[in-house]
Order: C-alpha cells, then sequence, then structure tokens
C-alpha cells in the first residue's frame, strides 16, 4: 500500500484539477453542434436544397453563428488573461490544437457566411449591395454552390473533430487519451446538429431525414461509446481507472443515466418509433438528445480532469 | 547544447520544505500557490514501514506536452539548458498546459497567467544554482547539465540508483531521484 | 583573538557575571540604519531568531523592502543555508497580525480589551506598579521569564532592581533534566547548541529525537551528513519519524518504556564486555556496583515492558559498539516526557560513557567559545531571600530556575509572594503545562507585562503588553556561542519596524531609567555596548557589522587532539555510581518504573515539532503557514478504520480530564503505534487578534492538563495525558 502525501496546494488543481469548469464544455458542445450544423446545411446546399429552402442555406448559418459566437464567449470567458486574447493570432502552433481552434475558427465565419449568401431571403435583400451582388455572382456559378456546401461540410468535420482532439492531445488524463475521443465529439455533434434541426424545421422533408439520419448517428455513437471503453480498459491501469469513473466510479451516475440513457437510447427508441410513425414527432427526443450532448462534454471534461496517471490521487 | 536538471538524494532528504519557503521568497510566489512541493511515499505495515521523501517540481522535460500543447507559443523551451518557461505576456490563460501536465506541475497565477518553477533561470544565467538547490540544509539537491558527463549530475546518475517520475508518461522528465 | 578556557566554560555554564565599574569608551549613537530610500539590492548580515539556535543569515533588501533571508556562508551555524523557518522568517516582518503599540488593559485580565498608550505612559504604569510591589513584598516580588537572547537586557535590568526570579521554559519544559542527567554522570551539560559530534559518528542512536522535523539547523545538516556517509542510524520512537526513514533500524518503542531499553542495551555491552574498557577504566567511578545493578536488566526483562525484540536489542547493543567510540547516543533536547527524565537522560549519558563517547570524534566535542568580556555593569543588589521556584532545594539537581516552580509560588504564595510577571517571548500558555494553574497564578498578580511581536494567548492575559520589533529590525546582544570554533554573531536591523514596535534593549534601558536604574546602562546605544565589548575583546565592531561574523581560530575539541579529560564531578570522574544521587536518597544507577496506562479506549497524547513551525510563534507567519496552515493528529491507520475514521476528518480529542481541543484533521497513517497519537506543537491559537492563526488546528498544550514533576531537578514530564477520539459533525 502507498500512503501518499503531498504538500502542494495549487488552488483549481489539489486535491484534484478542475481548472474548466462550464465555460470549455459548453464550448466544445457548441462548436460540436455548430459543426454538426455545419455538415447538415452544407449536405442540404450540396443536394441543391436551397433552392427550396431557406432554412438549412441561411437560417441554419445564422443560427450557427449565434451558437458559435455564444461558444467563443464562453471560452473567452474561460481565458484567464483575457487582455491577451489576440495573442492566439500571432501565432500558429502546428501542435496545439487549442492554435488549430483558434484559426478553424478564422475560417468557420467566412464559411458560414457564404453559405448565408447561397440565398438571401427577400427580408433581407437589397439591404447591402456587396452581399447582394456575391449572392447573385454565386447563383450564378452553381459549381460554387456546391463547393461551399463541401467547404461548410469540411469546415464542419475539421471543426467537430477539433473538439475532441483538443482534450485527447492533453495527454496527461487518461480518460482523454483516446484516439476515438474525436468520432464520439464528431459523432455526438452531428446527433444534436440533427436532432436541432429535426426540432426546428418546418420542412418536412428535412425533418424525416434529419430524424433517420439522428437514430443512425445515435446508433453510431453507441458504438463509438464501446470503442472508447474498451480501448481505455484494454490499456495501462491508469486508463482503466479512468475507463472505472465513467463505469462504476463518481461518474457513472451521471454517465449511465443521462448520457447514455436519457441522451441516446430513450430517445433513439422514440424516433425510432417516430419515423416508423408510431409515435408522432415531439421535441422531446430532440431535446435529450442535445441536453445528452452537453451533458457528455460536462462528464468528459470534468471526468477527465479528475482522472490522473498517478493513480493514489496526488 | 547544455540540458539542465536536477538530481535528488531522496537517502538525505527530510521532507524541510526548505526549498518550498525558499522558491516562495526568491520568486515571490503567491500566498497559497506553490512551484515546489513535497510528497512522502509511505509503503508497508507499521511498524515494517518505508519511507521515500522527494522535492518535486516542474520535471522541465525535455518532451514537454505543456510546450506542444500552447496556442501562443507562451510556453517554450529556452535556448539556454532546455528550460520550459512561460512568457507571461503572450499567455492568455487557456490553462491547456496546465491540464497536459502529468505532474500538474504547473497553476495559474493570480495574475491570470499559467506560471510553474523556472529551474531559477535567472540565477542560473548568473552562475548561481537554483533558490531551492542553493538553500536545502541536507545538501540533498544538485543541478546542472544532464549533457556534461563530467557535470555533477551525471556523475551522480552514473554512479548512484535512481528514478525519475512517471517516464511511462513520455515526457522525459529531467530531474531525478536517487535512492 | 582569545578563546576561553574550558574552565571557564564550566564556570560560565553555572554562573553568571557582571561585575566592575562602567567603561567610559563612549562613541557617537549610530541610529538604526533606515534603508527606506534605498534602492535596488542591498544585503546586510544579522542572524535568525525564529528559534535559539541564532545561525547566521544575510538578508535581502530591494528598495527598501525585505526580500528574502539567505544562511550567512561566514556562519559555522548554519553553513550559508538556513533551516524553512529562517528562510520563512520574512513572514514575520510582515505579519499583518502584529502587535503595533504599547497597550494597557481596560477591562478584566484574559479579555483582551485594551487602550493604545504611548511608550512613556506604558513605561511609567509598569515602573509605579513595581515599585509598589517592591515596597510591599520586596523586589523579588518580581518574576521575570524570558526565553532566548533577546529577553539578556531584561534579565539585567530585572537583575539590578534585585530580582533572582528569572526562569524560561527552555530548562524545566525542555532540556533540564538532560542537562542534569549529564551533569551527575560527567559533571557538565550538553549545552545548547549540542555539543554533539554528529557528522563524524559512525553510529547514530536517536531516542525520540526527530531530526528533520525539529530543525535545529547545524544538527539536521551533520545528520544528514552522517546518512550521507552511510553511517548507521538507530531510532528508538514510537513514531515512524522521518529520521526513522533514514534508520538501519527502527525500533518502535511503547512510549515511556526508554530506560528499560536503556537499561538492556547496557546490560547487554556489560555482560558481553562490548564497552570501552580503558576509558571506563581510566575515567570511570563505580563501574563495578554500576555493572552490578545492570545484572537483571537483560533484553528479555526489557521486551516486555518496551516491546523490541530482544534479538534486536542485542543486534543494535552490537552495532554500537562495533563504531565505538565514534557511536553518539544523541541526548535529545526536549526531554521533559514522563518525570523519570532526568535519570533517563542519565541512563543515556552512561550508555555513552560505555562508548568512550564523550570527549571523542563522533561522540561529543567540548564546545569552544570566542572570548568577548561581559560589560562591566555596576554590581547587582544581593536578594536576601534567594529564589522563589525551588524552596528548601526541593528539586536538590536544578540549576536553573524552574517555571513552574516560578508559578507555583504564585498561586500558593510561598516560599513568598509572587506580584509581578514580565514574561519576555514566551508564550507561556502553549509552554507550560496546565493552563489552569497558569491562569490561577496570574490572578494573583498585581501587575503582568507581556513583551511580544504578536498578540498571543499570554498577551491576553498582560495588564501592560510592549511590541516588541521582530529579530529583522532590531539589534540584540551578542551571540558568542559555545561551538565547534568560536565566533561571535550580530543581530542588527535590516528593515524598518513598520509601526511603533521598539527592540528589547530599548525597553529595558527605558524601564531601568524610569525605575532609577539608569546607572546599569552606562551606555547610550546598544552600538556603544557593542564596541564595548568586542574591543576589550580586541575585535572591530565595523569587521562584525560588516560581515555578521567574526570567527575565532579552530582550537582542539577532542580528548585525543589534547583536550584535557575532565570530569568537573565529586568524584573527578565519570560517575556510572553515584554518591550524589544516593545521598539524595535518589537511585545511584536509574531505576525503571513502568509508565502508568492510560483508561481503556484512550490513546497516550505524544507531540513534536514540523518543519515548518516553531512552537506557538510562527503559526501568524504567512510564508511558514502557506506550508503548512493547521497540524493532523496522527492516528494509527488500522485504529482509524476501526474507528470509521479517514484522513482529512476532522474530530476533537478528550482527555482524561475532559478538555476537549479545537478541532483537528485525522491523519490515518501507518507510521505510529496503535497506543498513541500524535500532534505538532503550537498550533490551535485561541487569541482572538491572532486573526490569521485563531482556531487553526488544535492545541497540545490545552490536553496537557497532568504533567509528572521530576523529582529530581522539577521539570515537567508531558507525555502523561491521554485521549480518546470524538468524531466532529461538521
Ligand atoms: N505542550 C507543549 N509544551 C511545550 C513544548 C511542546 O512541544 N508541547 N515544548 C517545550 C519546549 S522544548 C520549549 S523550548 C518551550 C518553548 O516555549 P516558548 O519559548 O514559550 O515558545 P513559543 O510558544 O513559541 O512562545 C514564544 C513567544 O514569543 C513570542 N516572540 C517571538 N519572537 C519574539 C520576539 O522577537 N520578541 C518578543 N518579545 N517575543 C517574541 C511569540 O510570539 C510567542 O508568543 O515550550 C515547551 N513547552
Ligand atoms: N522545526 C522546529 N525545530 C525545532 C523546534 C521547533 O519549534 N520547530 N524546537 C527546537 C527545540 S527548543 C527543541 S527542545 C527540539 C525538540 O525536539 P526533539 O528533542 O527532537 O523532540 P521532542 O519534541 O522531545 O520529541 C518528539 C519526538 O519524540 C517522540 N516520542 C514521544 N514520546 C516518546 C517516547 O516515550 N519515547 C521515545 N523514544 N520517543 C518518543 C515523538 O514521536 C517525536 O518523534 O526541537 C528543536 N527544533
Ligand atoms: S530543502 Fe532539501 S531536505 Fe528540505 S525538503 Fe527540500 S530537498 Fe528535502
Ligand atoms: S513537468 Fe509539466 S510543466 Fe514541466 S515541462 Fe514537463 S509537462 Fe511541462
Ligand atoms: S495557459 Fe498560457 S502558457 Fe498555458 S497553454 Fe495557454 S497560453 Fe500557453
Ligand atoms: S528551481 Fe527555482 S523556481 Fe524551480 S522550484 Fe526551485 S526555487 Fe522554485
Ligand atoms: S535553526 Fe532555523 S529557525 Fe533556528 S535560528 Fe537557525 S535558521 Fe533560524
Ligand atoms: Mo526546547
Amino acid at each position: 500500500m502507498h500512503e501518499l502525501t503531498t504538500t502542494r496546494m495549487n488552488p483549481q488543481i489539489d486535491p484534484t484539477l478542475h481548472i474548466w469548469g462550464w465555460e470549455i464544455p459548453v464550448y466544445l458542445f457548441l462548436g460540436g453542434l455548430v459543426a454538426g450544423i455545419m455538415i447538415i446545411s452544407g449536405y442540404f446546399i450540396f443536394k441543391e436544397r436551397y433552392k427550396h429552402s431557406y432554412f438549412s442555406c441561411f437560417w441554419l448559418p445564422h443560427i450557427s453563428l449565434l451558437l458559435l459566437s455564444a461558444g467563443m464567449f464562453a471560452l473567452f470567458l474561460d481565458l484567464e488573461h483575457k487582455l491577451y486574447v489576440w495573442r492566439l493570432y500571432t501565432a500558429f502552433k502546428i501542435s496545439s490544437p487549442m492554435s488549430w481552434g483558434s484559426w478553424i475558427l478564422i475560417l468557420v465565419y467566412p464559411t458560414l457566411l457564404a453559405t448565408t449568401l447561397t440565398r438571401i431571403p427577400p427580408a433581407f435583400q437589397n439591404r447591402i449591395k456587396v452581399f447582394d451582388k456575391i449572392s447573385t455572382f454565386i447563383n450564378q456559378h452553381p459549381t460554387a454552390v456546391k463547393n461551399i456546401g463541401v467547404l461548410s461540410m469540411i469546415v464542419g468535420a475539421i471543426l467537430g473533430m477539433y473538439t475532441g482532439v483538443l482534450l485527447s492531445a492533453l495527454g496527461a488524463r487518461p480518460l482523454w487519451s483516446s484516439a476515438v475521443l474525436w468520432v464520439l465529439f464528431l459523432t455526438s455533434g452531428l446527433s444534436a446538429a440533427a436532432a436541432f434541426v429535426h426540432m426546428i424545421t418546418d420542412d418536412v422533408y428535412e425533418r424525416e431525414l434529419l430524424a433517420k439520419a439522428d437514430n443512425g448517428f445515435l446508433i453510431f455513437e453507441l458504438f463509438v461509446f464501446a470503442q472508447f471503453i474498451i480501448g481505455l480498459l484494454s490499456s495501462t491501469q491508469m486508463h482503466q481507472n479512468a475507463a472505472h469513473l465513467l463505469l462504476n466510479g463518481p461518474y457513472a451516475a451521471v454517465f449511465w443515466v443521462f448520457v447514455v440513457g436519457m441522451g441516446i437510447i430513450i430517445p433513439l427508441i422514440i424516433q425510432l418509433l417516430a419515423v416508423n410513425h408510431k409515435v408522432k414527432h415531439t421535441p422531446i427526443a430532440p431535446i435529450m438528445v442535445i441536453v445528452g450532448g452537453l451533458i457528455l462534454r460536462f462528464v468528459i471534461v470534468s471526468a477527465g480532469q479528475y482522472s490522473h496517471w498517478a493513480s493514489a490521487g496526488l | 547544447m547544455a540540458r539542465f536538471g536536477m538530481v535528488i538524494d531522496t537517502t538525505k532528504c527530510v521532507g524541510c520544505m526548505d526549498c518550498v519557503v525558499a522558491c516562495k521568497t526568491e520568486n515571490q510566489v503567491p500566498e497559497g500557490y506553490n512551484r515546489d512541493w513535497i510528497v512522502q511515499d509511505v509503503q508497508g505495515k507499521f511498524p515494517t514501514v518505508e519511507m521515500e521523501i522527494r522535492s518535486e517540481r516542474c520535471n522541465q522535460c525535455s518532451n514537454p506536452p505543456c510546450v506542444s500543447c500552447c496556442p501562443t507559443g507562451a510556453s517554450h523551451i529556452h535556448e539556454i539548458g532546455g528550460v520550459v518557461l512561460v512568457t507571461k505576456d503572450e499567455c492568455i490563460g487557456c490553462k491547456a498546459c496546465v491540464a497536459s501536465c502529468p505532474y500538474d506541475a504547473r497553476f495559474i497565477h493570480p495574475d491570470g497567467y499559467a506560471d510553474k518553477c523556472t529551474f531559477c533561470i535567472h540565477r542560473v544565467e548568473k552562475g548561481l544554482d537554483p533558490a531551492c538547490v542553493s538553500v536545502c540544509p541536507t545538501h540533498c539537491m544538485y543541478f546542472g547539465d544532464l549533457d556534461d558527463p563530467n557535470s555533477n549530475v551525471s556523475q551522480l546518475l552514473r554512479s548512484r540508483k535512481h528514478h525519475s517520475l512517471m517516464p511511462e508518461a513520455g515526457t522525459q522528465p529531467n530531474i531525478f531521484y536517487l535512492t | 583573538m582569545n578563546s576561553v578556557s574550558r574552565r571557564k566554560f564550566l564556570k560560565i555554564s553555572g554562573a553568571t557575571i557582571g561585575v566592575a565599574a562602567a567603561g567610559t569608551a563612549l562613541l557617537k549613537t549610530t541610529q538604526a540604519l533606515s534603508n527606506k530610500a534605498a534602492k535596488g539590492v542591498q544585503t546586510i548580515p544579522t542572524y535568525c531568531d525564529i528559534c535559539f539556535w541564532k545561525c547566521g543569515a544575510i538578508a535581502y533588501v530591494n528598495d527598501g523592502k525585505l526580500w528574502k533571508v539567505e544562511g550567512n556562508p561566514l556562519d559555522p551555524l548554519s553553513n550559508g543555508r538556513l533551516c524553512p523557518r529562517g528562510t520563512g522568517g520574512v513572514g514575520a516582518h510582515y505579519d499583518p497580525d502584529r502587535l503595533k503599540a504599547p497597550l494597557i488593559r481596560k477591562k478584566n485580565r484574559g479579555e483582551e480589551q485594551w487602550v493604545e498608550v504611548t511608550w512613556d505612559e506604558a513605561m511609567t504604569y509598569i515602573a509605579e506598579k513595581m515599585q509598589k510591589i517592591k515596597s510591599q513584598y520586596g523586589p523579588e516580588g518580581v518574576a521575570l521569564f524570558s526565553h532566548g537572547i533577546g529577553g539578556n537586557f531584561f534579565k539585567h535590568t530585572m537583575k539590578a532592581f534585585g530580582t533572582p526570579n528569572i526562569s524560561a521554559p527552555s530548562f524545566a519544559q525542555c532540556r533540564g533534566p538532560r542537562d542534569v542527567g549529564f551533569r551527575l554522570t560527567f559533571g557538565e551539560d550538553v549545552s545548547s547548541p549540542e555539543r554533539t559530534d554528529i557528522k563524524n559518528a559512525q553510529c547514530l542512536v536517536l531516542i525520540g529525537s526527530h531530526l528533520g522535523e525539529n530543525m535545529h539547523n547545524s544538527q539536521v545538516q551533520e545528520f544528514a551528513d552522517a546518512v550521507g556517509d552511510g553511517s548507521t542510524v538507530i531510532v528508538v520512537d514510537p513514531r515512524y519519524s522521518v529520521a526513522a526513514s533514514k534508520a538501519k533500524y527502527y525500533l518502535p518503542i511503547k512510549p515511556g518504556t526508554d530506560l528499560a531499553l536503556l537499561l538492556a542495551w547496557m546490560n547487554v555491552i556489560v555482560s558481553e564486555g562490548l564497552y570501552d574498557k580503558e576509558y571506563v577504566q581510566n575515567y570511570g567511578f563505580g563501574f563495578e556496583q554500576f555493572a552490578a545493578t545492570l545484572q537483571q536488566y537483560t533484553p528479555e526483562w526489557a521486551y516486555p515492558e518496551t516491546g523490541i525484540d530482544p534479538d534486536v536489542i542485542r543486534q543494535t547493543a552490537r552495532e554500537m559498539e562495533r563504531y565505538k567510540p565514534a557511536t553518539l547516543v544523541h541526548p535529545g533536547r526536549h526531554v521533559t516526557w514522563y518525570g523519570d527524565d532526568a535519570q533517563r537522560s542519565r541512563a543515556i549519558a552512561l550508555l555513552n560513557a560505555l562508548l568512550g563517547s564523550w570527549g571523542r570524534k563522533g561522540g561529543f566535542y567540548t564546545p569552544v567559545s570566542m572570548d568577548v568580556p561581559a560589560y562591566p555593569y555596576p554590581e547587582y543588589p544581593k536578594s536576601e531571600k534567594g529564589k522563589v521556584d525551588n524552596p528548601d532545594h526541593k528539586y536538590p539537581f536544578a540549576h536553573e530556575t524552574i517555571t513552574n516552580g516560578i508559578r507555583e509560588a504564585t498561586i500558593t504564595g510561598k516560599p513568598y509572594p509572587i506580584k509581578g510577571w514580565f514574561v519576555y517571548a514566551t508564550n507561556l500558555m502553549h509552554a507550560l503545562p496546565n493552563e489552569n494553574e497558569t491562569i490561577k497564578a496570574i490572578q494573583n498578580l498585581d501587575l503582568m507585562v507581556v513583551i511580544d511581536v504578536i498578540p498571543s494567548e499570554i498577551a491576553g492575559w498582560a495588564d501592560v503588553v510592549l511590541p516588541e520589533s521582530v529579530y529583522l529590525e532590531r539589534f540584540d546582544d551578542l551571540n558568542v556561542e559555545w561551538f565547534r570554533e568560536p565566533f561571535v554573531g550580530l543581530r542588527q536591523p535590516v528593515v524598518d519596524s513598520p509601526d511603533d514596535q521598539k527592540p528589547n534593549w530599548w525597553m529595558a534601558k527605558k524601564l531601568a531609567e524610569k525605575l532609577g536604574l539608569g546607572h546599569y546602562y552606562p551606555w547610550k546605544h546598544i552600538e556603544e555596548y557593542y564596541e564595548h565589548r568586542l574591543s576589550a575583546a580586541g575585535l572591530s565592531y565595523k569587521e562584525l557589522k560588516k560581515n555578521g561574523i567574526i570567527r575565532g581560530a579552530k582550537q582542539p575539541i577532542y580528548f585525543d587532539e589534547g583536550v584535557p579529560a575532565e570530569f568537573p564531578t565529586p568524584s573527578g570522574k565519570i560517575e556510572f555510581y553515584s554518591l550524589q544521587l544516593q545521598e539524595a536518597g535518589f537511585d545511584p544507577v536509574p531505576k525503571y518504573k513502568r509508565p502508568t496506562s492510560g483508561p481503556p479506549g484512550s490513546f497516550r497524547l505524544l507531540y513534536g515539532r514540523a518543519p515548518v513551525h516553531s512552537f506557538s510563534r510562527t503559526q501568524s507567519n504567512h510564508i511558514l503557514m502557506d506550508m503548512m496552515n493547521e497540524n493532523e493528529v496522527w492516528v494509527n491507520a488500522e485504529i482509524a478504520a476501526r474507528l470509521g475514521l479517514k484522513s482529512g476528518d476532522y474530530v476533537r480529542l478528550k482527555n482524561q480530564d475532559g478538555v476537549v481541543c479545537n478541532k483537528v484533521k485525522v491523519k490515518a497513517t501507518e507510521r505510529i503505534r496503535p497506543d498513541c497519537v500524535y500532534m505538532v506543537h503550537g498550533f490551535g491559537h485561541n487569541s482572538r487578534m491572532l486573526k490569521f492563526a485563531y482556531m487553526k488546528g488544535a492545541s497540545d498544550a490545552q490536553l496537557l492538563t497532568r504533567y509528572e514533576v521530576d523529582p529530581l531537578m522539577g521539570g515537567t514530564g508531558m507525555n502523561m495525558n491521554f485521549v480518546t477520539i470524538e468524531s466532529e459533525v461538521a
């Protein structure tokens, strides 16, 4: 038996790390959601839905702008040295996901802007001349529109992946050091986005499609979760300890009830019934998915901080 | 190229924390924060007990995740001795480096930037030992160039049994504990 | 550079001096340096006062602000390295809870309600009260408790006033029994700093001396050297101390039974003929009788008492023999444990005598000192009544004043009343066992003056509180130490006091003047006093001021180097058999008595030091509190599990007399026996004015309602209390 005592007492680190509070999970969640939305809206644009619907090509990017800005604001709130935030853009550090992230965000905004310009609703036309001009130009080049759709999907995918890589690059926390964390976050982002769109769209086609897609995402997410846990369990003692934090440790209750149960399985069942027209579409299942996705980020961020290479809670 | 490191003789260390106090005063580490600390590692059952006492701090890793994850370059490897430092005016306080250090050696200074042991580079550059080393009443800490085979630290590592902390984390720590 | 001869050491360690007429060497008063304006980094040498070791230090002052304190490389005590408390001494200067101005009590004693007064008002008040006590009860009616070198000038004023009742807890609550035990055996004290040659010891036996937690600097440095050199360390302690973790043999002794172990060791050494025969033959007295009484104390006899395996006792005894005379059985320092302490210490002395370590390299060296004559003050008035603490020599071997003796006399008024207490730098509430007796004594006083730097518990009971400048802000007496080599150290101010605090020499002089004893202070400023003494010694004050230390030439310190092997005992030899003790009705060779045990289900309360704190004086130092801001109660892991306690839980301890301590954290650990618990001394302050330290941790002193007085010398054995653990519902 080891009896370890330390005299170190740094706030937010001892006895256990909790440097990241609500801001980072919210940021990761919103980032993931926006990533999912971008992929979805990109897909619709690629599929030329923009011709029929303002929703996926105009409103979704706008909503994304809001959500992402909210997320970035959360991130900004988390920074301890706020006045120096511009330092993010005086350097590009190839090994730092955080640096990648900040530059990706630079890509996201123009992409979203470009997406909104594929079809400007009448109420917004003739307001800003340049936008109208660009919009007209884009619409004269169908391949440009397609490319914008592809761009949106790609940037969205990178954004979604990045939210996972951000954590898994921090090898010091065994729970995060998993090769599938990015897949998990991307899938979860997609499913939350699908649920979100499914919930708010009035386009029947899109709703049906996304409900089905979301079921796929949720099933896939379960599979990725299994991968994630098995990966940890088949690794070192410290990784196993980390997995047990979720499986039967201090985070197990939230994990099983909110993330897996109410965040995936129950909405999956409801939505399976809904797409098979056994029950009506209601916002209940999508809300559960969205909330589940948010709680997932909270659980992973806090349990990750709790997990440590030194086993004895130093 | 020099690679600064420390060798600490756990057989002599008494865990008195003088190294911790000295770091406080030398570097004006704010109240409630520690750049170095003492770990007492007790094994066995009374009365058949063994205890290793270690003075710990940032390991000044050769493969430092805290540097690779830093988005601004505030965390960097200093050209002298490979010491890992933080430029406070470049730090945004994102805490990625804090989360990335397996030794929990970093903390956020109340002024908002990431802080940790600097190996007292301001003293070392003047030819002095780091404050903790120079104060230790048991003379159990040694500071020097691990790349120089003739340095006291290299010689100690050649002649004595030693270990480093969590080498499995892949960080290549540069502090070694004689046992 | 002269050094005092051994003869003089013997004389000094017994008596105090101070005669001849005042010198005239007057010089211009130098003002205490004011460095507020100074820019950049200044370094000023001084010596430390966070404990009594008095290590040479160098203070760094940056733009007039105190930055850090380092060791003075010239200083043989610190070798340029302070202990953590010395390094953290900076925090004493910055402590926001410090006393700032003189205070006079407004209401009832102990209610901590004061009015601020000027220094002149305070001194006038005190002097008037003192004169009144003098006229009613004689000058002896005033007693001074004073701990540390800072008190020297108050002692001087008190002696000039005419009282012999001057005492420190360092005798009856600390090293007294040890010095008595060694005096009875070798004729000399171990003294402080201890004359132990730890660094050269090839075998070091520590009986409860927890070096490494006990941070007396030179001792710890030498201990580390010895460990580094591969010396055999044997540690006897109910607790697996830091020192135990360095030991080849750890003996987890049952508390209070060390004398049995010592007797068994000596039995083995004598019966197996392992002792230094030539040494014993040449220097010993009464060896035959001694050897005869030892026969009964076999390791098998000691086993049930101590819990130490007879084989281990034999093995360790042989190990000691193997390295003799470089085997040092450390005499300990705080040895007031069970009331049989002088005899236990004598047994340690005897064991050392058998190993021939006294006067030998790796054992006990003979300390040397610089010859710096005392200041030639006028002669003190002679007291007619004699000291109050030890009536009729009840404790025949007490060679210093017994604190608890003065306390007792203050309560009973016998042999004569004590009506005034001066308390300088000793927190009697934490230092003396059974605080109720202290409070009872205080209630009988007409005057109680406390000179302190912070509003300690004892200050809370005072009529007048005088705020002293901390050591970094003042001059103090010269440190002319008895050590391995001769040296003198200077304490000088490195920064100004933040408020209206004054140094002790200023206060003591001012008080003397108010008492009409101004002629006892023929000098205006303490620097004149230095000049006088140093020039009499042929030393330069300028040099001392610049370097902080002046070292003398090395001298022989071992018998083998030519130090005469003299033993100022009645027989002139090492007294294996003590006729002195016999005549006084005590055991000429120590006898073991089984310690009392506590009520079932209770644990013996042990206490000791933490490396980053000094007694009860550092808990408002923010730097040191950052290292450790409360104490814990150590409970054996298995016991803790049985009681449903884990590390970090808060509990309260309740002693056999129903006293309950402040809440304190549990440390469930494999590092202590199941029959005792352990706490670091000095925490659990209940003086409200100590805002920062208030109620952090628990006070061991509060729980020490019982103590056993040592019949030889009046010391208070304090490991006599038993506690139960009550869990604290948040
Ligand atoms: N319960 C218990 N009692 C003990 C001990 C124990 O371990 N447990 N240990 C015993 C031992 S070994 C000893 S030596 C004694 C020590 O006993 P003390 O010497 O009385 O030690 P402290 O409790 O630190 O009290 C010192 C007081 O001096 C004040 N002081 C500090 N610096 C200065 C200064 O520069 N000037 C002035 N004027 N005052 C100052 C402090 O604020 C504090 O109030 O206690 C003994 N009593
Ligand atoms: N950091 C620091 N260092 C200090 C001081 C300080 O305040 N702080 N004070 C200094 C002073 S004045 C003194 S006197 C010394 C005191 O320090 P020491 O003389 O070394 O030790 P004590 O305080 O007497 O004893 C504490 C140790 O004795 C053990 N012990 C308790 N009961 C028994 C027993 O029955 N038998 C045996 N064998 N061991 C027992 C305890 O478990 C503990 O390890 O420390 C000095 N050094
Ligand atoms: S100062 Fe030296 S002996 Fe003390 S804890 Fe630090 S390393 Fe150990
Ligand atoms: S110990 Fe931590 S902070 Fe220091 S270099 Fe290594 S990873 Fe970075
Ligand atoms: S907190 Fe500062 S040093 Fe650390 S990773 Fe962020 S920017 Fe770099
Ligand atoms: S090297 Fe300097 S900064 Fe690092 S722990 Fe030691 S004293 Fe502190
Ligand atoms: S032992 Fe420590 S506290 Fe005591 S005088 Fe020396 S440095 Fe100061
Ligand atoms: Mo003491």
